[in-house]
C-alpha cells in the first residue's frame, strides 16, 4: 500500500467526507510510490473493480472498501519504468459499468476509445512524438487503386519527406493499419521529428487500412498478392522509390506484423526490411488451439514459418509488450528469424497491446529499417 | 593575415552577415553549399541574409557532371567510398572496446594507486586508435589521389578552370553545413584548398568541421546503442588546434562530469570547440578566438566553459 494511502487510512475512524475529497485532490489516482500503485475510487457502488490488459495477472481485481465511506482502494506492485492501461468496473444497483478511471486525467486513446494510463517512475513520453518547430513537417497525399486480388477500391495515405527531391529515390515503408499509426501512434510527426535530426533516413510512407482486418492480415493470400503485386507496382510507378529490397519495408502490428511477415515471406526478396510490432504470431507444437477463430489461418502459417525458417528479409525490428499475452509468441519467433541469417532486432517494453507501446517503439524501429545519416549531417 | 570564421549552426540563428560585417571583408561571396548535396542551389535565404553578391560555386552539381562524363572515375570514387566505409566500421569496432574499457575501469573501482594508471594507459589506447585510424583514413585517400589524380583529368579540367576564375571575383568563401563527408570529398575534389588557400572564410557546422586538421563525428543518444564520438577523417587543416563541435546541445550530452572530461582528455592538444548556434569565433595566428558568446570548450576537469585563447 502506498504511504499516502496508510497515512489517511490510519485515521480511518475519524475521516470526513471533506477530508477524503482533498485527499483526492490532492494525490488524484493512482497513487505511484516507486513500483507500488494504489487505485482509488470514490463514490456510490456495491463493487468496484480494476480491469487492466496486463497478461498472466487476474485480469479483474477487486478494490477493498474504506470502513464505511465510498472510497475504493486497491494496491498493486508493478515493475519501475512500466506503462499500462485500464478500466475501472463499477458495480451498483444491479448493473455493472466500465469506465475510465474518473480520478486521473491521463488517457491514452485507441480505434475503440480510450483508457486511462498508469505509469511507474522510469517510463517517459518521448520527446519525439511531440510536434517540433524546427522539423520540417513532410507532404501528404492520397490515391485509390482497384485491387484485383482482394476486389474492390483500396485507398492509400502517402508520407512523402520533407523537401523531396525529384531527382532523389526514396525508401518504402508500407504500414498496415496506418491510419491508427497516424491517429493513435503520432506517425506522422515521429516521421518528421525523426528525419529532420537524421535519425531516420527520408522515406516516403505507404499508411494503408483493411476494411476487414481480421480477415485480410491474418496470414491471407489475396492480401500478400495485393500489397506485393498491386501495391508495390502502383506506389513504384507514382513515386520515386529506390530499388531493391533493402530500399523497401513493411511494418504492422498485432495482425498488422502477420501481414508483413506472410506478405515477405510470400514475395522473397521484394521487402528487405520488417517491423513488427506485437504480432499475432500464433502457433502450436501440437493439436490445433488457438486463442481465437481469425487465427486459424495464422496458426497454419506460422507452424509452417516454424517448420521452415526461411530468410524473408533482411533486416527485422520484433517488438512486443512483456504484459501482452503475446509475449510469448514473440519471444518465441525471435529465435527462428534470427537463426535464418536475417538481422534480427528483439525489444521487450514494459507494456501492453496498444498504440502508445507501439508508438514508443518507433525511434528503433524506424532507426534500425532506414537509419539516417545521423553522425554526419551538421546543417 | 587570413581570417577563417567559424561559425555555429545558421539555421534559426542567422548571424552569419553579422560575422562578415565584424570582419569586416567587402565585396562579392563564392559559397559552397555541396553539404546540401541536390538541394545546393536553394540559396536565396543565404543571398538576402548577406544581402551582397553571392556566386555559388555548385561543386555537388559539378561533381555530379564530372561523374556522369568520366565513368571510370564515379567508380574509383565509388569504390573508394566503399573502401573508407569499411575502413570505418573496423575502428568502429575497436572503438567500442576501447571506451568499454574505459568504463569498465571507471565501474571496477580499487586503489587509486593501481586504477589511475590503467586508466590512462586505457586513454592512451583510445588515443592511439584515434590516431591510428585518422591516419589510415588520410592514408587511403592519398593512395587513391595518387593513383587517380583528379585534377589532371580532363573531366574535371573545365571545372577546375571555372572554379579558378569564379575565385578571383572575390576575396571571401562561405562554407555552409550539411553533410560532412559529402562536402568534405567535394572540398578535396575540386582543390578548395588550394584554390582558396589565401581567402577570408566563413564556415558554420558542418563547414567549420572541415575546415580542421581533424573531423570528429558525434551524436550521444543514437536509436540504438551507445554514441561514441568518432574520429571521421583529416579535415583540410585551414584552422589547427581544435575540434569544432557544433549542434553540440542537441548531441553531445555534458550531464556527467566524466563525459565532458572525456572530450577534453581524449582529443587534446586539439581543443573542443563546442559553437552554440549562432556563436562564431575567428581563427588567426595559430588561434581561435571567440567573438561572440555561445563559444564553449571542455575543460580537462570536465566543465562547459566559454573558449578562451
Amino acid at each position: 500500500m502506498t504511504l499516502a494511502l496508510r497515512n489517511l487510512l490510519s485515521r480511518r475512524d475519524t475521516l470526513t467526507d471533506p477530508e477524503v475529497r482533498r485527499f483526492l485532490s490532492e494525490h488524484g489516482s493512482p497513487i505511484v510510490e516507486g513500483g507500488t500503485v494504489t487505485f482509488l475510487f470514490y463514490g456510490r457502488a456495491t463493487a468496484v473493480r480494476l480491469r487492466h490488459f496486463i497478461f498472466a495477472l487476474q485480469s479483474s481485481q477487486a478494490f477493498e472498501r474504506l470502513g464505511g465511506t465510498e472510497l475504493w482502494h486497491l494496491t498493486l506492485e508493478v515493475p519501475l519504468g512500466s506503462r499500462i492501461e485500464y478500466k475501472l468496473e463499477i458495480e451498483l444497483d444491479g448493473r455493472t459499468v466500465l469506465v475510465r478511471d474518473p480520478l486521473n486525467p491521463r488517457i491514452a486513446h485507441d480505434p475503440y476509445g480510450a483508457n486511462s494510463v498508469c505509469v511507474t517512475p522510469g517510463y517517459a513520453v518521448p520527446a519525439w512524438i511531440q510536434p517540433d518547430a524546427e522539423a520540417r513537417p513532410g507532404g501528404s497525399e492520397s490515391f485509390s487503386l482497384q485491387s484485383a486480388a482482394l476486389g474492390g477500391e483500396r485507398h492509400v495515405d502517402v508520407y512523402l519527406p520533407a523537401r523531396m527531391r525529384p531527382t532523389r529515390r526514396y525508401p518504402l515503408l508500407v504500414a498496415f493499419d496506418g491510419r491508427d499509426y497516424v491517429h493513435f501512434a503520432s506517425m506522422r510527426t515521429v516521421l518528421d521529428n525523426l528525419i529532420h535530426r537524421d535519425e531516420v533516413e527520408p522515406c516516403i510512407v505507404a499508411f494503408c487500412q483493411s476494411p476487414d482486418r481480421m480477415r485480410e492480415y491474418a496470414a491471407c493470400e489475396e492480401h500478400s498478392r495485393f500489397v506485393g503485386e498491386e501495391l508495390l507496382p502502383a506506389l513504384e510507378a507514382k513515386y520515386p522509390i529506390r530499388e531493391g529490397a533493402a530500399n523497401r519495408g513493411l511494418m504492422g502490428a498485432s495482425l498488422g506484423a502477420v501481414a508483413s511477415l506472410h506478405a515477405a515471406w510470400r514475395f522473397p526478396g521484394r521487402f528487405g526490411r520488417l517491423f513488427l510490432q506485437s504480432g499475432s504470431f500464433a502457433f502450436t507444437d501440437i493439436g490445433r488451439h488457438v486463442k481465437h477463430p481469425v487465427l486459424e489461418p495464422v496458426l497454419d502459417f506460422v507452424n509452417r514459418y516454424r517448420e521452415e525458417p526461411s530468410k524473408v528479409a533482411e533486416r527485422v525490428y520484433v517488438s512486443c509488450g512483456v504484459y501482452e499475452g503475446l509475449i510469448y509468441e514473440n519471444r518465441s519467433l525471435y529465435p527462428i528469424l534470427q537463426k535464418t541469417g536475417m538481422e534480427v532486432k528483439f525489444v521487450e517494453a514494459r507494456d501492453g497491446h496498444n498504440w502508445e507501446n507501439w508508438r514508443d517503439r518507433l525511434r528503433q524501429g524506424l532507426g534500425w529499417l532506414f537509419p539516417g545519416p545521423l553522425n554526419l549531417v551538421y546543417e | 593575415m587570413r581570417r577563417i570564421v567559424l561559425l555555429g549552426s545558421q539555421r534559426l540563428q542567422p548571424t552569419l552577415v553579422q560575422a562578415v560585417e565584424s570582419v569586416g571583408v567587402t565585396g562579392p561571396i563564392v559559397a559552397i553549399t555541396a553539404g546540401w548535396e541536390e538541394r545546393e542551389d536553394e540559396i536565396d535565404e543565404l543571398r538576402d541574409h548577406l544581402g551582397r553578391r553571392v556566386l555559388n560555386l555548385r561543386l555537388h552539381h559539378r561533381g555530379e557532371e564530372v561523374f556522369e562524363k568520366d565513368p571510370e572515375l564515379f567508380r574509383a570514387v565509388r569504390d573508394r567510398r566503399q573502401t573508407l566505409r569499411e575502413a570505418h566500421d573496423l575502428y568502429r569496432i575497436r572503438l567500442d572496446r576501447a571506451i568499454q574499457a574505459l568504463r569498465d575501469l571507471r565501474t571496477h573501482g580499487g586503489p587509486h594507486a593501481l586504477l589511475d594508471p590503467a586508466m590512462l594507459a586505457a586513454l592512451d589506447d583510445l588515443r592511439r586508435l584515434d590516431d591510428w585510424h585518422v591516419a589510415r583514413m588520410a592514408e587511403i585517400v592519398r593512395e587513391w589521389d595518387e593513383r587517380w589524380r583528379p585534377s589532371e583529368r580532363a573531366s574535371l579540367a573545365p571545372h577546375l578552370r571555372a572554379i579558378e576564375a569564379i575565385s578571383r571575383e572575390a576575396e571571401t568563401l562561405a562554407v555552409a553545413g550539411g553533410n560532412v563527408a559529402v562536402l568534405l570529398n567535394r572540398l578535396r575534389l575540386f582543390g578548395i584548398d588550394r584554390t582558396f588557400s589565401r581567402h577570408t572564410v566563413f564556415a558554420w557546422s558542418a563547414g567549420a568541421m572541415t575546415l580542421t586538421e581533424r573531423i570528429v563525428v558525434y551524436h550521444d543518444d543514437p536509436p540504438f546503442g551507445r554514441g561514441n564520438p568518432e574520429v571521421l577523417r583529416p579535415g583540410l587543416g585551414f584552422v589547427g588546434g581544435v575540434v569544432a563541435l557544433p549542434h553540440w546541445h542537441r548531441r553531445i550530452r555534458t550531464d556527467h562530469v566524466n563525459r565532458v572530461r572525456l572530450w577534453h582528455h581524449r582529443f587534446r592538444p586539439l581543443r573542443c570547440a563546442a559553437l552554440d548556434d549562432g556563436s562564431w569565433a575567428v581563427f588567426g595566428d595559430g588561434v581561435l578566438r571567440a567573438v561572440s558568446n555561445g563559444v564553449r570548450t571542455f575543460t580537462e576537469d570536465g566543465r562547459v566553459e566559454d573558449l578562451v585563447p
